[in-house]
């Protein structure tokens, strides 16, 4: 290179680090998880709801009350009301009809647990493909797909539930298909704006340019970059699902009677509000402490994932690193405790129907 | 003009949308064999020659397009039906659910729409406060809380409490704004707040995630280097940007406001049309179903439409869309 | 270097290739309301082993043309031919032998490469989509490359994050030469990167060249790079090409006042000699390919324009007693010793 008639010579300098597996993105985020406490705790939260789930049977060979037997002798007081915690071997109190509320309530864990998970897992399926196909193939496809998923979005799921109980009968196999079918919508929603943006990318063009043909291209460039907001978004899906399951079960269209569900439970504790106090706080507490777990746990997901946002209650670490506020470090989304929802990404359309 | 085009495409749209919804609830409730339907109109503990008579005064014998054409016929004349109980029209009792129902998503969008945003310019603007930090709880405890059990709580906490020690203006039920704004407000106050209280948290973290993005980029720097007060930076500059993402949030939300709406008048007895829904279901009464059914997926396609508009006047790129 | 002559000489033929974008307007239906004319009616040769510099301003074009020889954007109209066969408009299935043979290397290697793969996975990418190698083979191979084009095979498992701006266009390098192509395409490979790494770069590129007999099309806007590696060397102007030929007689005697006003703008390594030089500052802006200038496209701009040029497209052929390789698309061509600032529009620095 003759710039100055001169030639420069220069040589790479020879790495002499050991031979050194680049630490993976996923790798990063679970260190820097393990320091976030907040995270940490909601992980062991769920991670203790699942359990007492799992080994309900157990509390049941201990107290010796299962679900769904009514003890109206000793679990109910003279004038038919609930005993309170704590009488007659019953932990918790009763409910309406003398059955042990603690019992209940861990059984309603096991259904909405299976039903958070099995939904974001379709949901998070179906909406990932979707939302790939749409955003990267683009044109009367994406027209399409995307038009639908607007129409998803704003529709209203009450009346969807209504209708489709009347239709085939509340259960829980019509339940899961219902919020499976309003999941994978706000998924495939973010992953389409994603797979906009990342399809002009360099890389993708190499891709092409390489004979890559569509599908590889979706599979093995575009989604290992968008498995971190996916990861997240399924995890804030997860409580929604168990409030939605919850509500449904609570209008009486979702999981029907003798099964033990949350809403089912907290809708029969309104005629016994005066009397039973703790026939709503209790399971009212075991939803709360639930899905308020798994929002902190995708909250704190998020933040991990992204290390340049600052953090309301980060630990010693965090506060190292804090530095001057910088423009645009602070993302409200990640910094702020976040919604089960996730605003949708406008940058995308606007909503239409 | 590019404005009146953009309206013009989504009016067609929502009519549309409307259509498909009316098509499907007819499709999924009528289209299934002759006797099935009949027997779910009639009732649960319906004789044969109840059975056939049904389906004579309905013509459900007859083809499915006819049936079709009929029901799209009646729908645009504005007819909804009649209910199978008390053979009232479907459009009488939905005249009747609309006070209870309008004073709730009228008062809970307010409180909402006021609540949110003001805790979240607020904690923007003291990002990282004693307040801020409260809010940040305050929110995601709101978040994470279904609306039944956020009224459950409240009946539970405040209506209950207060009604033993003697105090009577919070109560349950409804009681229309012509019968005394004191009552008005003291029957609405906990539907209210329960209606409101998630939506709140919502748009309380939306906006203040816009505003602080909004509030770090240059053009802020350079309206506080001009000198203008803090105060006008905010209103004037910051807000303005920040607020068309929560607009377009709102269009998204209506879905979950109607869901919103069912519960909370379900919770507190109000009797509003979501409350008759879900009695309808109990009963099977079809006709009321569909009728709601529909005016449902109008209501959303014309808020959608109108928060649509709103969108395309504070942000002009959308209309070359 | 022949013209058309010898044909087996010739790798890549690019024949009236015409390229534009529609522009899309309108409230209920969207209409087309114009045209961006990316690439109008340009015609030029790459022979075997050899370069040719693409030269242009932002705009010129020469992305897109580079990007239709690929075949990763459908032409207009006009022909492509590869090695003898027509390439234009194959099917993907078609083309995708083709794609072995003709590989690209990117500006921006910062997002040429997938963040969130490893590079020994990225350089494989090849061998995998066309099956050729796989497993312990596909490594040996992967790190064989990684050796030739300068970087430690020991890093194949590392993320690009972990390397320089430098190694990362190595790192395209070692993909593109995978599958030993015949013809590399290299869209500004040095643009982004600082000077000194950009001589490294480019001495690799000759390396390469000279061991496996490659073809490059060189595209760049820094005329003492593409003087550097080039061959021969094309000028384009919004879509067209201005003037073309071997490198010593466009440098040497340029023709076109484009080329003139280039040539005068790059920094002289000579000061003496620069101080000396006329400097020609073009007036106004690159004028929107969407409604080019009428005639020649430079008029606007050009201080020899005369009424002739805005009428009259000018043809890409020799001037005067020019080599019958080199060749002008102008009407009053500039001549040896002609002082073009003192000509019309023109300012003197």
């Amino acid at each position: 290179m003759s710039l100055t008639g001169l030639e420069i010579v220069a040589e790479e300098v020879p790495s002499d680090a050991p031979v050194v597996e680049g630490r993976s993105q996923w790798q990063l985020t679970w260190r820097r998880l393990r320091q976030d406490k907040v995270a940490m705790a909601a992980l062991a939260v769920i991670a203790i709801m699942i359990l007492l789930a799992i080994f309900a049977p157990v509390f049941v060979a201990i107290t010796h009350h299962p679900p769904n037997i009514a003890y109206p002798l000793t679990g109910e007081t003279a004038a038919g009301n609930p005993v309170p915690p704590g009488t007659a071997g019953f932990w918790l109190g009763t409910d309406g009809t003398g059955r042990d509320l603690f019992i209940r309530i861990l059984y309603g864990a096991r259904i909405s647990l299976f039903v958070g998970f099995v939904t974001t897992a379709i949901g998070t399926l179906a909406g990932v493909s979707v939302g790939l196909i749409a955003g990267y193939f683009g044109g009367v496809v994406d027209l399409v797909l995307a038009r639908f998923t607007d129409a998803v979005l704003a529709f209203p799921y009450v009346v969807l539930a209504l209708a489709l109980a009347v239709v085939l009968g509340p259960s829980l196999p019509v339940i899961i298909g219902v919020i499976s079918f309003f999941s994978w919508a706000a998924i495939a929603r973010v992953v389409r704006g994603q797979t906009l943006s990342i399809k002009e990318k360099e890389y993708i063009e190499a891709a092409r340019s390489l004979g890559a043909g569509p599908f590889r291209i979706m599979f093995i460039d575009i989604l290992p970059n968008l498995l971190a907001p996916v990861l997240v978004l399924a995890t804030l899906y997860i409580p929604t699902a168990i409030v939605f399951e919850a509500t449904l079960s609570y209008l009486g269209l979702g999981i029907q009677p003798p099964t033990a569900s949350w809403g089912d439970i907290l809708a029969d504790a309104q005629n016994f509000y005066s009397v039973a106090w703790w026939y709503i706080v209790f399971p009212a507490a075991a939803l709360l402490i639930t899905t308020l777990a798994f929002n902190l746990l995708g909250d704190g997901i998020r933040d991990a994932m992204d290390p340049r946002t600052e953090r309301i209650f980060a630990g010693a670490a965090g506060r190292r690193r804090r530095g001057r506020l910088r423009r645009g470090a602070l993302t409200g989304g990640a910094n702020f405790p976040n919604a089960a929802y996730v605003p949708p990404d406008h940058t995308a359309n606007p909503p239409e129907i | 003009m590019a404005l009146l085009g953009f309206m013009i495409r989504r009016i067609l749209g929502g009519i549309v949308v409307v259509w498909l919804v009316a098509t499907a609830a007819f499709l999924l409730f009528f289209a299934r064999p002759v006797d099935i339907v009949a027997h779910q109109l009639a009732g649960r503990a319906a004789t044969p020659d109840v059975i056939n008579e049904v389906i004579r005064n309905l013509g459900l014998n007859q083809p499915i397009a006819v049936q079709y054409w009929h029901f799209l016929d009646n729908l645009v004349h504005g007819n909804l039906g009649f209910s199978y109980y008390t053979g009232e029209s479907v459009n009488t009792m939905l005249k009747q659910d609309l006070p209870p129902t309008g004073s709730l998503v009228l008062g809970g969008v307010i409180l909402w729409l006021i609540a949110g945003l003001t805790v979240g310019i607020i904690s923007a603007t003291k990002a990282r406060s004693l307040f801020d930090r409260f809010s940040t709880v305050a929110v995601l405890i709101g978040l994470s809380m279904p609306v039944f059990v956020i009224g459950e709580l409240l009946i539970l906490v405040v209506f209950l409490p207060l009604n033993e020690h003697g105090l009577h203006w919070v109560q349950t039920g409804y009681s229309g704004p012509s019968q005394g704004l004191s009552s008005w407000v003291g029957h609405m106050i906990l539907p209210w707040i329960t209606l409101a209280a998630v939506q709140a948290a919502v748009y309380t973290r939306l906006s203040r995630g816009q505003l602080l993005d909004t509030l770090g980029e240059d053009y802020i720097r350079t309206a506080r280097a001009k000198g203008l007060s803090e105060r006008r930076v905010i209103f004037r500059h910051g807000v303005r940007a920040a607020l068309t993402p929560v607009v377009s949030q709102l269009g998204v939300d209506v879905g979950q406001l109607l869901g919103g709406v069912v519960v909370t008048e379900t919770v507190f007895g109000l009797g509003g049309i979501g409350e008759t829904s879900v009695q309808a279901i109990y009963t099977d009464n079809l006709p009321v179903i569909i009728g709601f059914v529909i005016i449902a997926a109008a209501f959303v396609v014309l808020a959608n439409i109108i928060v649509d508009l709103v969108y395309a006047l504070l942000d002009p790129r959308v209309r070359i869309a | 270097m022949s013209t058309a002559a010898a044909d087996d000489d010739v790798l890549v033929r690019v024949e009236h290739l015409v390229k534009y974008f529609p522009v899309r307007a309108g409230a209920l239906i969207r209409r087309t309301v114009g045209q961006v004319h990316a690439v109008d009616d340009v015609s030029l040769t790459i022979p075997r082993g050899k370069t040719l510099g693409l030269v242009g301003e932002t705009g010129s074009g020469k992305s897109t043309l580079a990007r239709c020889v690929a075949g990763l954007i459908p032409v207009t109209s006009g022909r492509v031919s590869f090695d003898g066969r027509d390439i234009t408009g194959l099917s993907h299935g078609a083309m995708r032998p083709v794609r072995r043979e003709i590989q690209m290397i990117f500006q921006d290697p910062y997002s040429s490469l997938n963040p969130r793969r490893r590079v020994g996975s990225i350089i494989g990418d090849p061998f995998a989509i066309h099956k050729t190698a796989t497993g312990a083979e596909r490594k040996r191979l992967v790190q064989e490359l990684m050796e030739r084009v300068g970087l430690n095979p020991e890093h194949y498992n590392r993320f690009p994050a972990e390397f320089s701006g430098g190694q990362r266009q190595r790192i395209g390098v070692a993909r593109a030469l995978a599958l030993r192509p015949k013809l590399i395409i290299c869209d500004e490979p040095v643009s982004a990167l600082d000077v000194s790494i950009q001589a490294q770069v480019l001495n690799l590129l000759a390396d390469l060249q000279q061991d496996y007999g490659l073809s490059y099309l060189f595209i760049a806007h820094d005329l003492e790079v593409v003087r550097h590696v080039s061959d021969s060397v094309a000028v384009m102007y919004l879509g067209r090409i201005g003037e073309s030929g071997p490198k010593e007689q466009v440098y040497g005697s340029p023709r076109h006042p484009y080329t003139v006003a280039l040539l005068s703008a790059a920094p002289a390594a000579d000061p003496e000699a620069a101080a000396g030089r006329q400097r020609i500052i073009l007036a106004g802006d690159v004028p929107s390919p969407i409604d080019p200038p009428s005639g020649c496209r430079f008029h606007p701009r050009c201080p020899k324009a005369r009424a002739l040029c805005g009428e009259q497209e000018p043809q890409l052929e020799v001037k005067a007693d020019d080599p019958a390789t080199h060749l002008t698309a102008c009407h009053f061509p500039v001549e040896a010793g002609e002082n073009l600032a003192a000509a019309g529009r023109s300012e003197l620095t």
